[in-house]
This record gives structure tokens, C-alpha cells and sequence, in this order.
């Protein structure tokens, strides 16, 4: 690992003023960057601690809910508030990682997290644009399982490891952005980024720039949400595939649908399309097959990774059926 | 500017770079916390902060100033093993041994997390606070505690003579 100067934020207005500085970076919970810098993926020259900076959950009117960028996430997964109004928000959680890395991991990191590719990883012997521009992609023509089967490039086919993030962009989520001289606003499905021509940038967050909140609009049907992961062993393991879905029926008509998916893109991935075929339809398994089918029809596999379109479809059909199953 | 470890209290290390694992290891020598992957892949490494578990390989024992570290050798008393150590042995929780102090240390932060009322993803009503120390319970829980000679029943029955309710 290069060395680097270590400092603790006290409060918002100083840690923007020091993240600003060249080559700092903001340090949370330390389970991701600390492993990127020991592969020297990452060389920052000076880390700006935030953990004691923004830890809460608290009502944000209007049924809302505003949680801390700094807030652990089993802080979150086990909160009473979250697992009440947005269960599927503590279910991806409890999905990801291990229950040990969940104590250190903040909001804002997992947010923030890095792709897990391992040609990303492999500094000495491969390839990798979103590593270095310009150099080349080993995934590609590599093992590529894992990989990305929508909204992927020639230059980066990498996906985003989160799960938190995935429910985060079904829930409709606000990000709270604090920087030099100010602060802004992000819908959550505009922070992260496809790769196109430049995978080296994952998010639209600029330099200096500290994320300090993520903010939950009311959701009006907790009972018909969830959040189910599928991976090649039952725990700590990351997606092939994962779906956070929100069904809201009244009169036998879906009103409100809200999908997003995991493991398949380089962002967590709302499915649009399908959420457009499906409003005011009769919520059957036949809508359901059909929706999928739009959703997927853009979707490109690699050599190793054409299993996950049947998965993918698969998948969000039988999550769709569960929630239509359920009372409201 | 230090943490305690076990106990004792230990000045933070100059260089940010040290891991909480390499503090403990190289630094105070107690070699109890094992180094597996060095990743956050394994668990090998963990070790108990403020009663709450954690992965000591990517945590900047920076980070910890005024923290309370329990490792597994600080879990005997007077000579006498932890009863979860004891169970261990009694219900062949291990083989080569090199996972089980993450795994113990890591069972007494989980156990703690149970009696809390924190839920795991095999949890099926999330709203619902009375956590049980069930075998399916504590095999989600436990996930992040990898062991290579495969000793996962005896690791759950020891949890479970220890922690696990009668009749479950």
C-alpha cells in the first residue's frame, strides 16, 4: 500500500474542505478502498476519515425517511423504522457481505463501492479501462460469469456489486450531495453511470464532493416489496442476479411497479421498460412474461453469462407473482 | 491517542496504513486473530469492538482510538476457557483450528446481535423482534466465518450447546 496522510473530519464544512484537496479520498468504513489500495487500484495520498459524520435514521415528513451517509449499514438493516416501511431496503442489506463487514460498512461506501471484476483487481497482469483508460478490457474475451448482460460496453462490461443499491433504486431514493459552498440533490437512478467510453468514472459525484445523506420517499406499499437475491451459494456471495420490486394492485390493476435489478449492469439497473408495460395492466403471470421479455430484449451476453438472461426473467417473474400473491 | 485492546491499552500506530490486524499480530503480538485472506473474504480475522464484530484485515487501526478490542485470547479467565471455547472442543468445532478464533469471536458478536433483535436475510417477518438461536438462524449469521476443513456441524452444534434455546 503507498503511504498517505490519515485525517478525521470533525464536521461537514472540514471534511469538504479537506476532500478537495488532490488525490484525498473520503474514508467510511475502510471494506472496500482499504482493499483497492492495498492492490494499489487505488493510490490516494491523503484519506479524510467521515465516519463520525452523519449517523442517524430519522422521519423526514411526509412519511419519509433520511438516513446518514455515515450510518453503518446493519445500523440500517436492523433498524425498526426501516424494517416497518421498507423491508425490502433491510433485506438487500442483510443479502450483502457478512454480518462482520456490515458493522464497518457505511451507507455512503457501499454506495460508493468499486466493482469486484477481478481483472479491476489485477493490477500486474491484466487489463482493465475502468482501471486505466485506455488500456484494454480482459473481461471481454475473459471470465466474464459474472459480468454484465445490459447497458454494457466495448470498453467495460464490469457490474456494481451493491444489493443496498439495487433497493435504493427501486424505493425512488434522493441523494444528499454536500460541497464547496454548498449542497445538492441526485435522484438516486442518476448516480451511478453506464460505461460507454469512460468506465474509470462510476458516479456523477465530483471531486470534494461528501455524500451525507440518502433520503427515502413513503412507501405506500411495504407488504408488496421485497428484495430476492440469487447467487451460487446461499450466503456471502455476490448476485448473478438480484430484484427489488414494489407491486401496488387496486382493483385487480397495477398502479404502481417500481423494478430494479442487480448483478446484470454496470449500475444498478431500473427496469423501465417493464415498469411501462406493466401500469394498468391486470397483474397476471401472462403481463409479467411479457414485461420481462421487453426488458430483456436489449440484452447482450457474453461467452460465459447467457445463462443470466433465463435467469433474469425468470427471476423478476416469480418475485412479480410472490407480490401479487400477497394481500396489500 | 490508543485503543484497548483486551484490556490493556495500546498506542495507535504512527503509520495510517496499519491494519487493526497487523497491530494485534506484528505489533502486540498476540497471535490468537488469524490472517486468512487479508481481503474481508474469510473472516479469519475477527475480532470484537466495542462487543460489536468486525473484520480486523480492512479496518485502519487508526480508526479505533478509544475502542474497546476483544480478541479470542482475551476471552479466558483465570485459566478458565470461554463455555463457547469449551463447546468447541466438545463438539469437534474445528480441525486445523486456524478459522476458529474468528469463529468464536465472531459467534459471540452474533449471539449478542440475536439478543439485540437484529435480523438476518433468513428472517422472515423482519418487523418481528424476538430473535431465536436457531440452526438455520445461525448458519446465515455465520456465513462470513469460511472453514476449509469443513467443520461447520460441529462450529453450529457447539453454538447451539452454548446460546441455543432448549427444544430447538
Amino acid at each position: 500500500m503507498n503511504p498517505f496522510d490519515y485525517v478525521r473530519a470533525s464536521n461537514t464544512v472540514s471534511a469538504i474542505m479537506l476532500g478537495s484537496e488532490p488525490e484525498t479520498k473520503f474514508l467510511g468504513g475502510g471494506t472496500n478502498l482499504v482493499d483497492l489500495m492495498r492492490q494499489t487500484v487505488e493510490r490516494p495520498s491523503k484519506l479524510v476519515d467521515v465516519t463520525g459524520l452523519g449517523a442517524f435514521i430519522k422521519e423526514s415528513g411526509n412519511g419519509g425517511v433520511i438516513i446518514g451517509g455515515a450510518t453503518k449499514n446493519s445500523a440500517v438493516a436492523g433498524s425498526q423504522i426501516i424494517r416497518e416501511r421498507y423491508p425490502m431496503l433491510s433485506r438487500a442489506i442483510l443479502s450483502g457481505a457478512s454480518a462482520q463487514i456490515r458493522n464497518l460498512a457505511t451507507v455512503a461506501g457501499n454506495m460508493l463501492q468499486r466493482t469486484r471484476c477481478a481483472y479491476f483487481y489485477d493490477t500486474v497482469g491484466s487489463r482493465c479501462n475502468k482501471r486505466e483508460l485506455g488500456l484494454g478490457c480482459d473481461a471481454l474475451e475473459g471470465f466474464n460469469r459474472n459480468h454484465a448482460i445490459l447497458g454494457a460496453s466495448a470498453a467495460c462490461v464490469a457490474t456494481h456489486p451493491s444489493d443496498m443499491c439495487v433497493a435504493l433504486a427501486a424505493l425512488d431514493a434522493e441523494v444528499h450531495i454536500a460541497r464547496s459552498g454548498g449542497t445538492r440533490t441526485l435522484p438516486f437512478t442518476d448516480l451511478h453511470q453506464l460505461p460507454g467510453t469512460n468506465p474509470h468514472i462510476d458516479t456523477q459525484i465530483e471531486a470534494g464532493e461528501l455524500i451525507t445523506a440518502i433520503q427515502l420517499p413513503m412507501l405506500h406499499t411495504a407488504s408488496r416489496s421485497t428484495y430476492r437475491k440469487v447467487r451460487d451459494r446461499a450466503s456471502y456471495a455476490f448476485a448473478l442476479v438480484s430484484v427489488a420490486a414494489v407491486l401496488q394492485i387496486e382493483d385487480e390493476r397495477i398502479v404502481d411497479v417500481r423494478l430494479a435489478l442487480g448483478g446484470v449492469a454496470h449500475k444498478p439497473w431500473r427496469a423501465t421498460k417493464a415498469e411501462a408495460m406493466l401500469k394498468g395492466r391486470a397483474a397476471t403471470t401472462d403481463a409479467f412474461c411479457m414485461a420481462v421479455e421487453e426488458e430483456l430484449t436489449d440484452a447482450t451476453p457474453l461467452r460465459e453469462n447467457h445463462f443470466k438472461i433465463a435467469l433474469t426473467k425468470r427471476t423478476i417473474v416469480s418475485v412479480l407473482v410472490e407480490l401479487a400473491r400477497r394481500s396489500a | 491517542m490508543s485503543l484497548m485492546v483486551n484490556g490493556a491499552a495500546v498506542p495507535l500506530p504512527e503509520d495510517p496504513r496499519v491494519s487493526l490486524l497487523d497491530l494485534l499480530r506484528e505489533r502486540m503480538h498476540l497471535h490468537g486473530t488469524k490472517k486468512g485472506c487479508d481481503q474481508g473474504a474469510c473472516g479469519a480475522c475477527t475480532v470484537l469492538v466495542d462487543g460489536e464484530r468486525i473484520i480486523s484485515c480492512l479496518a485502519l487501526a487508526v480508526q479505533f482510538e478509544g475502542r474497546q478490542i476483544t480478541t479470542v485470547d482475551g476471552l479466558a479467565t483465570g485459566g478458565v476457557l470461554h463455555p463457547l471455547q469449551a463447546a468447541f472442543i466438545e463438539h469437534d468445532g474445528f480441525q486445523c483450528g486456524y478459522c476458529t478464533p474468528g469463529q468464536i469471536c465472531s459467534a459471540i458478536g452474533m449471539v449478542s446481535e440475536i439478543h439485540r433483535g437484529m435480523p438476518s436475510n433468513v428472517t422472515e417477518d423482519l418487523a418481528k423482534s424476538d430473535m431465536k438461536v436457531t440452526r438455520e438462524e445461525v448458519s446465515e449469521r455465520m456465513s462470513g466465518n469460511l472453514c476449509r476443513c469443513g467443520a461447520y456441524n460441529g462450529i453450529v452444534d457447539a453454538i447451539l450447546a452454548t446460546y441455543g434455546e432448549i427444544g430447538e
